[in-house]
C-alpha cells in the first residue's frame, strides 16, 4: 500500500510531501534573493560584532542572555498570575493529597448529581 | 513440536522480561558488558514477539489468553457459566500501547549502557528497569481488574526505586517519597473501587463486568474513585504536581520509562471510560469533564514551564501540557459521540499518545546528554554548547520541532487532527490548544537559544560529545519521529485506526470472552 | 444494622488515615496514615465476602449436606486481601527506607522543610 497517503481530517487533509515541495521551493527563493546581496564586508571590525544597544561587553559571558532571563518581559507582564501560581505549587506532599481529594469530591458532585 | 508461539504470546510477553529481571543479578557477576547486552537482548526479543502478536491481531481479531486452563482460549470452564480465571485480552488498543512501552524500554536500556559513568549498583538498576517494563506490559495486556491493580503497584514500586537512584542528592529522595505516597494512595482508592464493583456483580473480569453493569449509585461511586485515582497517576491538573518533581529528579533514562508508565495509566482511564462503562455511561457529562480538565492541564503545564530554572523540570512541565492534548481529544470523542468528527478526535488523541512519548523522550535524552557532558542542571550556567556537541544540537532541534507541532514532524500530524475536530465542537477549545502550542515553541526555542547558541562560556571549555551509546539511542527516537512525520497516513491506517475502532466498539471486547467458547 | 458495622469501621479508618496524611507534619506519621488507609481497604475487602451463617470455605472440612456454594463465605475476597496485604508491606518498607535516607540527608523529618522542589 502506498506509504504516501495523506491523513484526512473531517474538513481537510494533510500530506507532508506537498509541504516538503513547498518548503524546498521557498528555500530556493530565499537563496535566489540572497545571491542579489552585497558580498563584501570587513572582517574583524565592528561590522562583525553583535550589537548590544551601544553597551560594551568585555568577555564572552556578558554577551550571552541566560536562559532564565530570556522571557523577562512576558513574566513581568503576567506577574499577578505567576505569583498566584507559584503560591499554589507549594511542594508540600500534603497539598498534593488535598488536591486529589478536592477533585474527587468535585467529581462526586458532578457525576452523582447530574447523571 | 506443538508449541504455538503466537497463541502463548500474551503470557510470554510478561514471562520473558520477568525471567530476564530475575537473572540479571546472576549474569552481572560475569562482566558489566555481558549484563548490558543481556538486558538489551531480552527487551529486543520481547519487542519482536510483540510485533508478531500485533500482526496476528490486525488480521485475526482479539486474542485472549486464559491462565490455568487446558487451552489458552477456554474462557469458561465446563460447568461454570462466568469466566473465573485470570484472562489476558489483547485488542488493537492494548497492542498499540505495548509497542509504545517496549520501544521506549529498549531506547532506555541502550541509553543507560553509556550514561552511567562510575555508579555501582547498576545490576539493581537493570533489574528494576526490566521489572518496570513487566509492570507496564501487564497493565496494558490484562483483562482483569485486580490483576491490573497488582501490575499498577509493581510499576509504582519499581519507578520509585529508580527515581531515587542517585541517593546522594536530597532532591531525588524527596521526589521519590512524594511519588510513592501519591502512588500508593491512588492505588488504594483503585482497590476500593474494585471492591465496590466486585461486591455488586461478583466478577473481576472487565468483559464480564461490562456485560452486566447497570449504572446504580454504587457503580457511580466506583467510577468516580477509579477516574480520580487513575487521572492523578496520569498527571492531569490540578493533581499534576508530583510529575515535575519525579520527572525532573530521576536519571533521564529512567524518566522516559516513567513517561511510558504514565501513558499506561492514561490507557487505563480510556479502558474504563470506553469499555468497562461503555454501554451505560452518560457520554456528554464525562466528555465535557475531560475536556475541562484537559484545558486546565494544557494551560497550567505550558505556563508554568516558562518560569522554571532547571532544564529537566521545564521539559517535565511541557510533558504535563502534552497530556492535556490527549485528554481533550478523548473528551471530544466522548462528548460528541454521534457526530462524524468524534472518530477523528479519538484518532488524534490516540495518535498523540505515541507522538508525545517519542518527542518528550527525545527531549529528556538530550537533557541527559547535557547533564552528562557538563554536570550542570540549571539553565543559568549553560551556554554555547553547539560548538562542541553537534549531534546533540541536531537531536534537540528535531525534538523541539516535534513537540511544538511544527510540520513535517509527527507532532503536527496528531495535533492537526485534534485542532480540527475540537474546533467543530467548540472553537474556544481549539484556540486555547493552538495558543499553548505556540507557547511550547517559545519555551523550547528559549532553551535552544540559551543552551546551544551563543558564545562559548569559560567554565564549559572542555565539554566533549557524548559517547556512542547515548547517540544511538537518541538517533533511534529521532529517526522514528521523522519517519512518522513523513508518512503519517501509513501509521494512522495500520496502528491508530485498529486502536480507535477497538475502543469505540466495546461489544467486540465483551463477545470475545463471553460470546464464543 | 449490626452487619453494617464493618463498613462504618472502614469509613472511619479511611477518614482517620486521610486526616493523618493531610494534617500531620512528620513524615513517619504520614506513612502511618497510609498504612491505616490500607488496613481500612483490606477490612472492606474481607467484609464483602461475608455470608450470614456461613462456614469457612475449606472443602475437606465441611460437615455433611452443606450447600456449595450457598452456605460458604466467599473465598475470592480473602485471596484479594492477602495479595493486598503483601503489596502493602512492600510499599511500607520502601517508604520507610526513603524516610531513613531523607533523615540522613536533611537531619529533619518535617515535611515542610524537606521541600527543595517548589513551584
Amino acid at each position: 500500500m502506498n506509504p504516501f497517503t495523506p491523513i484526512t481530517t473531517g474538513s481537510g487533509f494533510w500530506n507532508p510531501l506537498i509541504w516538503i515541495i513547498a518548503f524546498i521551493t521557498a528555500l530556493l527563493l530565499v537563496y535566489a534573493i540572497r545571491l542579489f546581496g552585497n558580498k563584501q564586508y570587513k572582517k574583524g571590525s565592528s561590522q562583525t560584532k553583535p550589537f548590544l544597544s551601544g553597551n560594551v561587553a568585555e568577555n564572552n559571558e556578558q554577551l550571552h542572555v541566560k536562559g532564565v532571563n530570556v522571557y523577562w518581559g512576558f513574566t513581568e507582564a503576567f506577574k499577578g498570575y505567576y505569583d498566584k501560581m507559584k503560591r499554589i505549587h507549594t511542594g508540600d506532599t500534603r497539598d498534593y493529597v488535598l488536591w486529589f481529594l478536592i477533585v474527587m469530591i468535585g467529581l462526586f458532585f458532578i457525576v452523582l448529581g447530574v447523571l | 513440536m506443538s508449541f504455538d508461539v503466537i497463541s502463548h504470546s500474551p503470557a510470554l510477553l510478561i514471562a520473558i522480561p520477568l525471567f530476564g529481571a530475575f537473572f540479571t543479578p546472576v549474569i552481572s557477576r560475569l562482566h558489566a558488558k555481558v549484563r548490558d547486552g543481556f538486558v538489551i537482548v531480552v527487551i529486543a526479543l520481547t519487542e519482536i514477539l510483540a510485533i508478531f502478536l500485533a500482526q496476528d491481531i490486525y488480521t485475526n481479531g482479539i486474542r485472549k489468553y486464559v491462565f490455568g486452563a487446558s487451552l489458552p482460549s477456554l474462557t469458561r470452564p465446563d460447568t461454570i457459566s462466568i469466566p473465573v480465571r485470570i484472562i489476558f485480552e489483547v485488542d488493537g488498543m492494548s497492542i498499540f500501547m505495548v509497542l509504545i512501552s517496549l520501544t521506549i524500554a529498549l531506547v532506555a536500556a541502550i541509553y543507560s549502557t553509556s550514561f552511567f559513568k562510575k555508579e555501582d549498583g547498576l545490576d539493581r538498576y537493570y533489574t528494576l528497569l526490566l521489572l518496570l517494563t513487566v509492570g507496564m506490559l501487564g497493565m496494558e495486556l490484562t483483562g482483569d481488574l485486580f490483576n491490573f491493580f497488582v501490575f499498577l503497584e509493581i510499576t509504582s514500586i519499581s519507578s520509585t526505586a529508580l527515581i531515587a537512584f542517585w541517593i546522594d542528592r536530597g532532591e531525588s529522595l524527596e521526589a521519590a517519597l512524594k511519588y510513592i505516597i501519591i502512588s500508593s494512595l491512588g492505588a488504594l482508592f483503585v482497590l476500593m473501587a474494585i471492591g465496590f464493583l466486585y461486591g455488586q456483580y461478583d466478577a473481576l473480569n472487565i468483559a464480564a463486568l461490562a456485560n452486566s453493569i447497570q449504572f446504580t449509585f454504587i457503580d457511580k461511586i466506583a467510577l468516580v474513585l477509579l477516574l480520580a485515582a487513575l487521572a492523578m497517576k496520569a498527571g492531569i491538573a490540578p493533581m499534576h504536581m508530583w510529575l515535575p518533581d519525579a520527572y525532573g529528579e530521576a536519571p533521564p533514562s529512567v524518566t522516559i520509562a516513567i513517561v511510558a508508565a504514565t501513558q499506561a495509566s492514561l490507557y487505563a482511564v480510556l479502558r474504563i471510560c470506553f469499555t468497562l462503562y461503555g454501554s451505560v455511561i452518560g457520554m456528554s457529562t464525562i466528555g465535557w469533564l475531560l475536556i475541562g480538565l484537559g484545558l486546565l492541564t494544557i494551560f497550567v503545564g505550558v505556563t508554568m514551564a516558562l518560569i522554571q530554572k532547571s532544564l529537566t523540570r521545564t521539559i517535565a512541565y511541557a510533558a504535563v501540557g502534552e497530556i492535556g492534548y490527549m485528554i481533550i481529544g478523548v473528551g471530544t470523542a466522548l462528548a460528541a459521540s454521534t457526530e462524524t468528527f468524534a472518530s477523528v478526535a479519538l484518532k488524534g488523541g490516540i495518535f498523540h499518545i505515541f507522538n508525545d512519548v517519542l518527542d518528550i523522550g527525545l527531549l529528556f535524552l538530550v537533557a541527559g546528554a547535557v547533564i552528562y557532558a557538563t554536570n550542570e542542571r540549571s539553565l543559568e550556567n549553560l551556554g554555547g554548547l553547539a560548538r562542541r556537541m553537534k549531534y546533540t544540537t541536531i537531536f534537540f532541534l528535531i525534538g523541539l520541532l516535534a513537540v511544538a507541532g511544527m510540520p513535517p514532524m509527527n507532532g503536527f500530524a496528531s495535533k492537526i487532527l485534534i485542532y480540527e475536530s475540537t474546533y467543530q465542537l467548540n472553537p474556544i477549545i481549539s484556540i486555547i490548544a493552538i495558543l499553548s502550542s505556540i507557547l511550547l515553541l517559545a519555551i523550547f526555542v528559549k532553551i535552544f537559544y540559551s543552551l546551544f547558541l551563543g558564545p562559548e562560556l569559560p567554565n564549559l571549555k572542555d565539554v566533549k560529545e557524548v559517547p556512542t551509546g547515548m547517540l544511538i539511542a537518541m538517533s533511534i527516537l529521532a529517526i522514528v519521529i521523522i519517519i512518522i512525520g513523513l508518512f503519517p497516513g501509513y501509521f494512522m491506517q495500520n496502528l491508530v485506526e485498529p486502536a480507535a475502532t477497538a475502543l469505540s466498539n466495546p461489544s467486540n471486547y465483551i463477545n470475545a470472552i463471553l460470546g464464543g467458547a | 444494622m449490626i452487619y453494617n458495622i464493618p463498613y462504618i469501621a472502614v469509613m472511619l479508618l479511611i477518614l482517620v488515615g486521610l486526616y493523618a496524611v493531610i494534617a500531620k507534619r512528620n513524615i513517619i506519621k504520614i506513612i502511618m496514615g497510609i498504612s491505616i488507609i490500607e488496613s481500612g481497604v483490606n477490612l472492606f475487602l474481607v467484609a464483602l465476602g461475608y455470608r450470614e451463617g456461613g462456614l469457612a470455605p475449606i472443602f475437606t472440612n465441611l460437615p455433611e449436606k452443606t450447600q456449595i456454594p450457598g452456605q460458604l463465605v466467599l473465598p475470592v475476597p480473602q485471596a484479594l486481601t492477602l495479595t493486598s496485604i503483601v503489596i502493602g508491606v512492600a510499599v511500607l518498607a520502601l517508604m520507610l527506607a526513603l524516610a531513613v535516607q531523607i533523615y540522613k540527608h536533611y537531619k529533619t523529618l518535617d515535611v515542610r522543610s524537606v521541600r527543595r522542589l517548589k513551584e
